[in-house]
Formats: structure tokens, sequence, C-alpha cells
């Protein structure tokens, strides 16, 4: 399959930037990565309501908390690995427990950050970010979802983690794919086993359907983008009829997409399951298909996880 | 300078000591607490309150409402008693603190008591909230202005000096920083477990404009808060010299009355000392 590769970040900014000529309660915080995560364009565009923190994460979350608590829209940003576990205290605090209106966009999410290494690929926020009340947790698939996402959660009041990546990804959907937040998107149907990504590993999840379907395997394939709340009827109901359920996520598997999946089939309906993701390591410098390839993050990967299944399914 | 007749200031004196009663009776029927940084902060939560912020109890979201953020959480005491006093909550309501479905929690929640701006509990991060708060005020042309009442435990926390460089970043002359400077924090005093001094070198050399006052003394309090507000360009410290339990003799400079409740006998007291019957 052939993808045009594209970049979240880019359209976070694009869409940050018709925001704030939109509203007027949109305002931006940043500490020191701002031309990384492309808030610089709406700092650029409306300089007197973007405020750089500099690089001083945990000053900037509750700086974000007392702007929030005075009536703005707030979006901070910084790399995900300083924007959730360097101030996790403060997303606790000032941010979850008074259900502030603060989107934390977070991108180089993940080990797709590639050269800088294990420092900075987080593989973990996903965890730190899910057990938190109050909170909602999306991963975007692809650009046109960044977009969609960005300009959808800027209406709601509540607190919101987005995590995007650095590196380009394959643009799987449509700039008029319909975007509901906590609804789980069915990007190809299936009755033999339920392939279930989120991020760059929908595509992946896409591909190895393509790759099952050579052996007469009808995968369905869910982008679960938003991990809370969680679609938990999309996923009982494709539990139910497929019988067996693969996840794939660029996250460590202890704690992540896959495990909420997990948690919820236990509780409702129980079926043969795998979780593709990264094992409980840290990751290393290197470039993001040798990444992706090392820390079992492929369709093969993927196409391996759901024979496994399809066997135990009997 | 501004001259107060002194029956002004003897009524703020007056509600003071209310609320000191008050915080050490909440203390007592909760069973825990911090009396001794409640009590050092009491002055000036009641110079805030009574004469100082632009506020109105029977509306706590007026949007042109001066704000005060209790940045050390743990003095919630004072803070819900001067707000009963002012009318935001009953005063029967404080025996409420920390039991069960209360409004009133142990640290403030600013979801659950009206008057509380921030919550907060977590040290170390009123003043970066403050900032928030003054950043939205100046993108809103609104005049109002934002307190912040730190403890100087509070000074060991680097978000603080974050928060510092910020202000002054922004020129955020609508903060008023009142550092509650009662010498103690919990292990000991401050200069033993991480010396501070010189702390309003500091705070010059951050920016700030930096005033030292007796934290018990009304006048002082008025006075230097005023002089904040005639500041342009550049946030305001006010390092208030307090004593930690302050009013009440055993608990002043006490390490031990920094977290417990009294018992029985040290409550009776208190009581009378303050100058008030036990409940
Ligand atoms: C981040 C954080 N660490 C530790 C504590 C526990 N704690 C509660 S009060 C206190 C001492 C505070 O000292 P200070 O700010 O001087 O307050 P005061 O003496 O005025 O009570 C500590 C360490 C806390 N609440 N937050």
């Amino acid at each position: 399959m052939t993808w045009k590769w594209e970049s979240q970040r880019k359209q976070y900014g694009r869409a940050l930037v018709e925001l704030g000529k939109e509203r007027s309660d949109i305002v931006v915080l940043d500490a020191d990565l701002s031309s990384s995560t492309r808030t610089a364009d709406f700092a650029s565009a409306f300089p007197e309501r973007f405020f750089n923190c500099g690089i001083a994460e945990q000053n900037m979350i509750d700086t974000a908390a007392g702007l929030a608590a005075s009536g703005k829209t707030v979006f901070a940003s910084t790399f995900a690995v300083f924007g959730t576990g360097r101030c996790y205290d403060q997303i606790r605090q000032s941010v979850a427990y008074p259900k502030l209106n603060i989107k934390i966009v977070a991108s180089h999410a993940g080990i797709t950050v590639g050269g800088d290494g294990a420092s900075h690929q987080i593989i973990e926020d996903l965890a730190l970010m899910r057990v938190l009340p109050n909170m909602s947790v999306i991963v975007p698939v692809d650009s046109n979802e960044t977009y969609r996402v960005v300009k959808t959660i800027a209406n709601t009041k509540d607190p919101v983690y987005v995590r995007i990546g650095r590196a380009d990804v394959p643009t799987v959907t449509d700039e008029d794919t319909p975007y509901e937040m906590g609804k789980a998107t069915i990007m190809r149907d299936g009755d033999d086993v339920t392939l279930i990504g989120c991020g760059i590993m929908t595509s992946k999840s896409l591909e190895a359907a393509d790759e099952l379907a050579k052996h007469g395997i009808d995968a369905r394939v869910i982008n679960l983008h938003t991990i809370k709340p969680l679609d938990e009827k999309t996923i009982v109901k494709a539990a139910r009829e497929t019988g067996g359920v693969v996840t794939a996520e660029e996250h460590s598997v202890m704690m992540g997409m896959g495990s909420a999946v997990a948690m919820c089939l236990v509780e409702n309906f129980h079926v043969p399951m795998k979780r593709v993701g990264i094992p409980d390591v840290f990751g290393e410098s290197g470039a993001c298909t040798e990444l992706m390839e090392r820390y079992g993050l492929t369709m093969e990967n993927i196409v391996e996880a759901a024979h496994d299944v399809l066997k135990r399914k009997k | 300078m501004e001259i107060y007749d002194g029956e002004f200031i003897s009524e703020l004196e007056s509600i003071a000591r209310r609320v000191r009663a008050h915080a050490v009776t909440m203390i007592y029927q909760a069973g825990s607490g911090h009396p001794g940084g409640s009590l050092s902060a009491v002055d000036i939560l009641v110079a805030m309150y009574f004469h100082l912020m632009k506020h109105d109890p029977k509306r706590p979201d007026w949007p042109e409402r001066d704000r005060f953020v209790l940045s050390k959480g743990h003095g919630a005491p004072a803070l819900y008693a001067a707000l009963a006093e002012a009318g935001y909550l009953p005063v029967a309501e404080l025996e409420s603190l920390r039991k069960m479905g209360s409004r009133l929690q142990g640290h403030p929640c600013m979801r659950k008591t009206p008057g509380v701006e921030m919550s907060t509990g977590s040290l170390g991060h009123g003043l970066a909230a403050g900032n928030g708060m003054a950043l939205a005020a100046k993108l809103d042309r609104k005049l109002y202005r934002i307190f912040v009442l730190c403890g100087d435990g509070e000074m060991d926390v680097g978000e603080t000096w974050e928060a510092a460089m910020l202000a002054s970043h922004y020129k955020l002359d609508n903060i008023t920083m009142f550092l509650d400077r009662n010498k103690l924090q919990l292990d000991g005093p401050t200069e033993k477990i991480m010396s501070l001094e010189p702390l309003a070198d500091k705070w010059k050399a951050f920016g700030w404009h930096v005033i030292e006052i007796d934290g018990h003394n009304m006048k002082e309090i008025i006075q230097a808060t005023n002089e904040a507000r005639s500041i342009k360009g550049r946030p305001t410290a006010i390092i208030c010299h307090t004593i930690k339990g302050k009013g009440v003799s055993f608990m002043e400079g006490s390490l031990h009355f920094h977290g417990k409740a009294p018992n029985d006998d040290e409550y009776k007291q208190a009581m009378r000392e303050l100058g008030v019957a036990p409940e």
C-alpha cells in the first residue's frame, strides 16, 4: 500500500492558527520548543496570546491553570516526555483535579523520535495520562485527524491530552473523514479477527489486514484514536463478531491502549487477544524504521499476532 | 502615607482573633491539620478579605473580583475561616473540615468551596497559577489584581523561581506575592533544612519589587499592599516576617504544631488565650 506521509505537527500548527482567528479565548503556551511543536505558527500570528515559559514545563502547566481558571482555552505544548512525566504533579493537581480547560498537545512521543534516543522517547505517556480522573486521552492517527482533533477539543471545556509524533506518518483518513471524540473509527470491515490500532500503528494494521487477506483472512481494522473515554461498545461488538483481537500501539505494552482494550474485554467479552507494542524496555537511538523493527512494531508483527489469536480461537 | 484610625485597625484585629479561634477549633474537631502555618497567615488573610481585596462573597464568580491563591494549601483552615467570616460560607459549616462529604477538603479545592480560586496542597504551584491569572487579566484589559500567599518552605521549590522569572519577564505588575516568612518548615528551621537567605536579595535579583514588613501588623500589611499597587512594570514580593503558630503561646515557634491538632487540654488553653469560649 502506498501512503502519503505527512506531518501531524504541521496540522497542529495550522489548526491552532485557525482557532486563534475564530476565537479570542484561545491562548497558547510552550516551553522553548515552539519551532518543533509548531506552536510557533500561532506565536507569529497572535504574539500577544502566546507565552513562551522557557525550559520550565512545571511552570508552564501551572500558568496554564491560572489562565484556564480565568476563562481562557489553553493549549500547552512541548515534547511528550517533558509535557507528561516532567510535570506530572502539575497536571494532576492543577489540570485534572480542578478539571480545567487545558489541552496538552505533546509532540515527539514514542520511539519514532529516532536519533535522540531513550531520554526523549516516551513510551509511557498514555499510561500516565489515562490513569488521571477527568483527563481524556487522544492519539490522532495521521495529519488530517490531528487537525480535526485539535478543532474538536477546542469546543470542550475539560482537560485533554493529545499525543502526536515527530516523524511524518501515513495519511490514512481523508480530510472529510468524520471525527468524533470517544467514537472509534472502523477503517475496514471483516469477521475473522479484529486489529485495533492507534497512531502510526493503525496504518500498520491496515497493511497487516491486506496481508491477511492474501491468506483468505478477513480482518476488521479499528482506529482507536480516543484511548479515554474508551469506545467499549465498538470494541466489544468487534470481539463478539470476530472472536479475536490484536492491538497495536507505539507505546509500552504495560499500560497503554492495548491494556485498556484488554481490561475492557476481560470484563465484558473474553476473546483470545494479543498486544503488539513496545516491550517493557527503554528505546535507543536509530532510524525510525530500524527502531520499529527492533521493538516489534511492524506489519509482520501484527500478522503474526493475528495468526496466534486465530489459532487460539479454534 | 495613609492614616488609619485605631478603631478600624482594632476591628480587623478582632476579626483576626475570631479567625484564629475558628482555625484552631476546626483542626481540633477534625483531629488533624496544620495549626502553625494557618495561624502565621491569619493577619494577611484578614487584611485581604476585610479591607484590601475587591470581592463579593455573594458572587464568588464575579469576573472583576481580585483573586487570592493560597499556594501553601495546608493553611486551608485559616482560609476557610476567613471566607466564612467574610460571608462565603456559613460559619457553622467550618466544623465539617476534613469530614466525609464536606465542601471543606483538607487542602483547598476550587471545585468544592466558593471563594477558593485554585486547588492547592502540593507545594510550589500557586505562584505560577497566579501568574496565569495575571496574564489573563492583562489579555482581557481587566484591572483586577492577583494575590498569592506562599510559605517560606515553598522557596525550596524550583517552580517558585521559574514563576518568579516569568512574572518579571512578562512585567506582571498586577500580581503580589505575600511570603509568610515564619522561618520554619516541616522538618525544622528553613535555614537549617535549606538556607534561603539572603531572600530579599534573591527576589530583587529576579526583578521583583521587594517590601519587608511585620506580617502581624495590619497597618504594615495594608501599606505594603497599597505600595505594591503603585509599582508599575514589575511584580511585588511582600516578605512578611511572621511567627508560626501566632496567637497561641505554646504553638508559637513550635515545630510540633506544624501539622498536629491540639489535644483537649491544649485546645482549652488555646481558646482561653484567644479570648474565646471553647466549642
Ligand atoms: C510538594 C510537597 N512536598 C511536601 C509536602 C508536605 N508538606 C506540607 S507542609 C510542608 C512544609 C511547608 O513549609 P512552609 O511552606 O514554610 O509552610 P508553613 O511553615 O508556613 O506552614 C511540607 C513539606 C507538600 N505538601 N507538598
